[in-house]
């Protein structure tokens, strides 16, 4: 086989244009949005900027080994013109998705650049759901990690628990019932794990009066009952979703097949990086936020860059929301820490990165966790929002590529590390952030002195509290 | 015996990612050419006149000839269980199908409705695989006069690398393939693989699919067209979708390949009716499902369903 990345360019650039040839023309003239269509250019490297993409073409293909002048990684297209990171990614859906899938695109790009919206949209992200996040020294949690001598890392937590609804899926759903108001329709719908996007979007909802609809797995309407009852209370109609194993992957499913049925009248807020085209790229940038408001901030605070950034993922959005700002930055390690469930070598766990194989799942090619026929494997970890057997695309590409690392959390320990978090600085996590929170216990002994280290602290855990009860003995 | 020989060439350049488990996807290899030997049985069975089936554009075109449309039943593999499907097979085929479509059960699938989606649940829960019903195949398609068409979803066919899911289902005599969720983009590479087999790669066309896309997939469908019939997944409906006429015309203005109209389709009226606009085929496949999967007991499917198709078979002729 021939080695990796030594093809030239142009023969890259034709085997990808055969297999994924650019996007035709992406709107047709009788989309009617009332908006002008602006056009589109690559990404400067490492300069903030307002939503954006990298919808270059092809023909710019770069080779993965090869840093640019800044040392920074090679700028290969997150996505490219067909929503693909490498080979991960696309959009594998039923025909009738389509052009809604490239309508939601072309109107995507338009609003990047749409004062009025930005505006709009961050004048709700600071009334509304609270931004700027601090970025919290968590002067005891660090205190823990001191090493005999003296010597550790800086614990900081990026405080997106304190956001509206108390997660950080707030951002993403606000930036799309915004989107889905400029495209007229007045239909949303919405899969659901711990709930929380599901209370994200039914909150939306209600402050943009759109007709909402949950689809929610009947397993974890069980185990997360507080915000099923939140949902309802703010307006939405919650669905149980019975069918194959009743969690979020099912959920996932009905919600696309809503979609299929209503594509004209529905916008479909998916609720993490996973999905297809624009989708990963679109709810990225929606949370790239986390990232941006967090350089800032350590700027100010220790005037300079995160050495580490750590986060849960389970389709991957609020690490892609910390780390998209990063990417670039190859001093800045990225880390990824999955569910491990009753441990990896139960065959009961969520590690998708970790454990999974290639292949397709509901609109993305990216890894996932499938048996031997292709079948999609139940997952499990005690947390609902992480129980998912794929992973955004992004993450999967950033995995191959070295870039990030991911590693896995077992139930035991996520439990620990949320009764950890609360003792020791009077926070309490979602169970999922917590899987972030105990995967500091293996990383801290191993950083330099004064290392920085930032947490996502993705949400609160009071929904937890039940499942907690069951499990600890306090 | 038909014995011939196969000429594989792959050859796809590209790059190779640490884990390059996805042969259908960007892979480098050095050119590689293979000969293989493979004979073809067909098995003569005394008493029984079998015609060798012929693959899906020849059957399209023969009936056309003779003026008639295609009636096109779907059933899930496994469903409720595998013996069951290889009698309903050999059922459809007597009492007048003229291609039949079968499903590869999927544990994701979110282009069918609740009637196909328990149909799956179900046939996975009794252990259906895909060897299974390779096996099951191998057995009854040579019994069978008309050709099968498999439906499958795109990450079984993956898993199993696409080089040799096409050449496994070449091998038990399967001549169509269907991928829901194989969008027109992708599909090059599935039909470099089938084309080599001998597969015919039918692609959907719907009724959100904006006309210069349409053109571009029936350019590409091979074998037949497949027209769904309306917005949404498959599953019964009470009538069928009025701009169906429109849609059939605007396809035919794009090329002369025969189209089959599926989803919703669910009784002799709607087959009627599809036919008199000039569709080339229909399908069925939800209210067959149910009345296979959701009977007392296998027996008594079976004979519920030699009653419904009789009766559908009935408005086409």
């Amino acid at each position: 086989m021939a080695a990796a990345a030594s093809g030239s360019a142009s023969t890259t650039c034709k085997t990808h244009c055969l297999i994924a040839p650019p996007l035709a023309k992406p709107y047709s003239s009788s989309t009617q949005l009332p908006f002008k269509f602006y056009k589109f250019t690559s990404r400067a490297t490492a300069a903030p900027t307002s939503i954006s993409c990298t919808l270059t073409r092809d023909s710019a293909a770069i080779r993965m080994d090869e840093k640019n002048d800044n040392g920074a990684f090679p700028v290969l297209p997150r996505p490219d013109s067909f929503g693909r990171f490498g080979k991960y990614g696309g959009k594998y859906v039923p025909e009738t998705l389509m052009h809604a899938l490239t309508e939601l695109e072309a109107a995507f790009h338009a609003l990047a650049d749409d004062e009025g919206f930005q505006n709009e949209l961050n004048g709700i992200l600071k009334d509304y759901v609270g931004r700027e996040t601090p970025l919290y020294f968590a002067e005891r949690l660090t205190e823990h990690y001191k090493r005999p001598n003296g010597e550790g890392p800086h614990v900081y937590l990026k405080r997106e628990d304190l956001n509206h609804t108390g997660a950080h899926k707030i951002n993403n759903a606000v930036a799309q019932a915004l989107l889905a108001k400029k495209l007229g329709k007045k239909r949303i719908i919405a899969e659901t794990g711990a709930g929380q996007h599901g209370v994200a979007t039914a909150t939306v909802c209600a402050r943009f009066g759109l007709q909402c609809i949950i689809y929610m797995g009947a397993q974890d309407m069980e185990r997360q009952s507080l915000n099923v009852f939140r949902m309802r209370l703010l307006g939405a109609e919650v669905r149980p979703v019975h069918s194959g194993t009743a969690t979020l992957k099912d959920a996932t499913s009905e919600a696309i097949r809503d979609w299929v049925t209503n594509v004209e009248t529905t916008h479909y807020i998916l609720g993490s990086v996973a999905g297809p085209h624009p989708y990963p790229m679109m709810v990225r940038d929606f949370h790239k936020v986390i990232g941006r408001e967090t350089r800032k901030q350590a700027l100010e605070k220790w005037g300079g860059k995160p050495d580490v950034l750590v986060a849960c993922v389970g389709g991957g959005s609020n690490a892609m929301g910390l780390f998209h700002e990063f990417v670039d930055d190859k001093d800045v390690r990225l880390i990824g820490v999955e569910a491990a469930g009753f441990g990896l070598d139960s065959g009961k766990h969520a590690a998708t990165l970790t454990k999974g194989e290639v292949g397709v799942l509901h609109g993305a090619m990216s890894y996932l966790l499938q048996d031997d026929d292709g079948q999609i494997i139940e997952p499990h970890s005690i947390s609902a929002g992480l129980d998912y057997p794929g992973v955004g695309p992004e993450h999967s590409f950033l995995k191959d590529m070295g870039r990030a690392e991911y590693y896995s959390i077992t139930d035991e320990e996520a439990l620990e590390a949320f009764k950890r978090l609360s003792r020791l600085e009077g926070i309490i996590p979602a169970l999922e952030t917590s899987h972030a929170l105990a995967y500091l216990e293996k990383l801290c002994p191993t950083l330099p002195d004064g290392a920085k280290v930032v947490l996502n602290c993705s949400g609160r855990g009071d929904k937890d509290v039940q499942t907690a009860i069951k499990h600890l003995k306090l | 015996m038909a014995t011939f020989l196969r000429y594989t060439n792959t050859s796809v350049t590209g790059f190779q990612l640490k884990n390059p488990q996805n042969p259908f996807y960007l892979h480098s290899h050095s050119q590689t050419r293979t000969l293989s030997t493979q004979k073809r049985l067909v098995t003569p069975m005394a008493a029984l006149s079998i015609t060798p089936t012929t693959n899906i554009s020849h059957t399209f075109r023969k009936l056309k000839d003779q003026g008639k449309v295609a009636f096109i039943p779907y059933i899930t593999a496994g469903d409720p269980d595998l013996s069951t499907t290889a009698q309903a097979l050999k059922m459809l085929d007597s009492y007048g199908s003229d291609v039949i479509e079968l499903g590869v059960p999927f544990s994701d699938p979110i282009q069918d409705g609740p009637v196909i989606q328990a149909s799956a649940t179900r046939s996975l829960a009794r252990g259906t695989n895909f060897n299974a019903i390779m096996s099951m195949l191998k057995e009854v398609v040579p019994q069978l006069s008309c050709p099968i068409v498999l439906f499958s979803y795109l990450n079984p066919i993956l898993k199993h690398g696409v080089e040799k899911f096409m050449h496994n289902i070449m091998d038990v005599g399967v001549h169509g393939l269907v991928v829901p969720d194989a969008p027109f983009e992708v599909t090059e590479s599935l039909r470099q693989e089938a084309v080599k087999n001998k597969i015919e790669l039918a692609l959907l066309t719907t009724p959100t699919t904006p006309t210069d896309r349409m053109k571009d997939i029936v350019e590409a469908s091979e074998g037949f067209v497949y027209l769904v019939s309306s917005v949404g997944v498959t599953g019964v409906r009470e009538s069928v979708n009025e701009q169906v006429p429109t849609l059939l015309r605007e396809i035919r203005e794009a090329t002369s390949k025969p189209v089959a109209v599926g989803f919703g389709l669910s009784k002799p009226e709607h087959l009627k009716k599809v036919a008199e606009w000039g569709a080339d085929g229909v399908i069925v496949g939800s209210a067959i499902v149910k009345v296979l999967g959701e009977a007392k007991c296998p027996k008594e499917g079976l004979r519920e369903l030699e009653t419904f198709i009789k009766s559908l078979k009935s408005a086409l002729l």
